[in-house]
């Protein structure tokens, strides 16, 4: 997996990996819910990779992975989603990081205040994917 | 061509029919449309999957429901795992009757949680039968030569 520490970024939601394919990495535990996601970024030309809790997120970015777009769940076994969003922005991961949850408002508001750029309802759609890609576009 | 042209309209038929009766919703027919030359048994795949952690998630929560000292907050996670696969699959009808099972969770109704139980398993069992007998028009269509229509 390529390093993106040494590209200059100004803005979080640069296209990390210039010139080549964006790349994505998917953080649930639920494999139906992966494999969805999954699809849809393929849909978009996006490459994907995969994650089934925070900590697996977290360890891959310690060993030097990169990812422009991460999608990521709330609840999960080891380590949730509000905690991997965290401990990835401690890190100084400036990717962008979706949190996509089937829960509801509660938990909304410490999720995002972890450091989530956006926030979706499971599942995500065509369109919704269709608008987190073309972010990349419109910075590029 | 005649036989492909019968097929893909029992098809339609039929998936209009389950999404009415809400069995699916446009979640399912997104799926459909990711379905294409580079993933032709995307569908097929995905719903494979449901159907395989659909019946563990099943077992855990009868299980779960069986112990003296029931950890309602064990099976609210098994619902909520099963609410966020049937809502990624498109199976409405789970998806609602596992929202119902989670307020039951939260009041620690044991009642109400094994009915909702059986409720779910009962919705789970029926989309799953629909599912199967649309996977197989699915693979009748492609057997007769024709392409699987994409509904919008």
């Amino acid at each position: 997996m390529s390093s993106c520490y040494d590209i200059n970024v100004s803005s979080s939601n640069k296209n990390l990996n210039v010139g080549k394919k964006l790349k994505a990495l998917i953080v649930d535990d639920d494999r139906v819910v992966r494999m969805v996601h999954k699809g849809l970024l393929k849909k978009f030309g996006v490459e994907t990779h995969e994650a089934k809790n925070g900590q697996e997120a977290v360890l891959a970015h310690r060993a030097g992975a990169c990812f422009d777009l991460i999608l990521m769940d709330l609840d999960m076994p080891v380590m949730n989603g509000r905690q991997a969003t965290q401990e990835l922005r401690d890190m100084d991961v400036v990717s962008l990081i979706v949190g996509v949850t089937s829960t509801g408002e509660a938990e909304k508001e410490s999720f995002v205040n972890a450091g989530l750029d956006y926030y979706y309802q499971k599942p995500l759609t065509v369109d919704v994917v269709r608008l987190l890609v073309e972010k990349f576009k419109d910075d590029a | 061509m005649e036989i492909v042209g019968k097929l893909q309209k029992q098809f339609i038929d039929f998936i209009n029919a389950l999404y009415h009766e809400g069995f699916l919703d446009d979640q399912f027919l997104q799926l459909q449309k990711l379905q294409d030359e580079s993933s032709p048994d995307f569908v097929f795949e995905v719903v494979t999957l449901f159907f395989e952690d659909s019946e563990k998630i099943i077992n855990n929560l009868a299980a779960t429901l069986q112990q003296q000292a029931v950890d309602f907050k064990q099976v609210d996670s098994h619902v909520h795992q099963f609410k966020g696969s049937s809502s990624s699959v498109g199976a409405q009808r789970v998806t609602n009757a596992c929202i119902a099972f989670r307020n039951f969770c939260e009041q620690k109704n044991l009642e109400g949680c094994v009915q909702c139980l059986q409720h779910v398993k009962h919705e789970y069992f029926l989309v799953k039968n629909k599912l199967e007998t649309l996977l197989r028009l699915e693979q009748q269509i492609l057997a007769a030569g024709g392409t699987i229509p994409v509904l919008s």
